[in-house]
């Protein structure tokens, strides 16, 4: 049984914002790494790159791009919360950033080859 | 969280705001026909725009993760003190050089 007070839109905003930040921050070092191939030309680059086409790493792809989206989205509302004079309703705000991160992945999904 | 954390972490934040939502554009544009490194480094090498936002991107970063790493840390885990802070200030320490290089990486021909 979920207790009352976790079944809150406000908890699920700060669980989720939690659980996406984690994810982004062990990726980060990761990308930062894979990036400075590039210092030893475009084809050690192109052969990192290669990687890629295998459909597990899009879909790990599709799910940071999910994350940073949604990170950004629930980012938004609590600078919202704090420094604007809004009278915020958290489950439609909730519910804005679930969204915009699900566009951000659709946009991904229908770009990405 | 002290008041020095919070505002950097806010602040850090707002920059973010910026650069995060540039940076989604910019994937979901790159990865239109695949990714190659010709095309990721026609966009960046010898471009100082390209050094400049990207360099700012990495100092926020580097600020606002390992901050937001310590809250998660603080709440889910036994881990506080100053272990935790020395930890996490070498940790900034590491994006802001690995972030760096990765940008440097791609600007320098």
């Amino acid at each position: 049984m979920i207790p009352a007070s976790r079944r809150q839109p406000g908890f699920l905003a700060a669980l989720l914002h939690r659980l996406t930040g984690l994810a982004l921050a062990v990726f980060l070092p990761l990308h930062f790494l894979a990036l400075a191939t590039a210092l030893r030309g475009a084809d050690a680059l192109d052969r990192f790159l290669a990687i890629t086409a295998n459909p597990l790493v899009k879909l790990a792809e599709l799910a940071l791009v999910v994350a940073l989206a949604l990170h950004l989205a629930l980012g938004l509302r609590v600078l919202a919360v704090e420094f604007l004079p809004l009278r915020e309703r958290t489950a439609t705000a909730v519910s804005l950033a679930l969204a915009a991160a699900g566009a951000a992945g659709l946009a991904f999904l229908l770009n990405v080859r | 969280m002290s008041a020095a954390l919070f505002i950097a972490q806010r602040a850090t934040a707002v920059v973010l705001a910026f650069a995060v939502t540039f940076h989604l554009a910019t994937i979901i544009y790159a990865v239109r026909g695949g990714l190659t490194a010709a095309e990721v480094l026609g966009r960046t090498r010898g471009n100082g725009w390209f050094l400049a936002l990207y360099a700012v991107f990495v100092l926020a970063v580097a600020i606002h993760s390992p901050i937001g790493l310590r809250t998660i840390a603080r709440e889910w885990t036994p881990w506080r003190g100053r272990s935790l802070d020395f930890a996490l200030a070498g940790l900034s320490a590491l994006l802001v050089a690995m972030g760096l290089a990765a940008a440097l990486a791609l600007y320098l021909p």
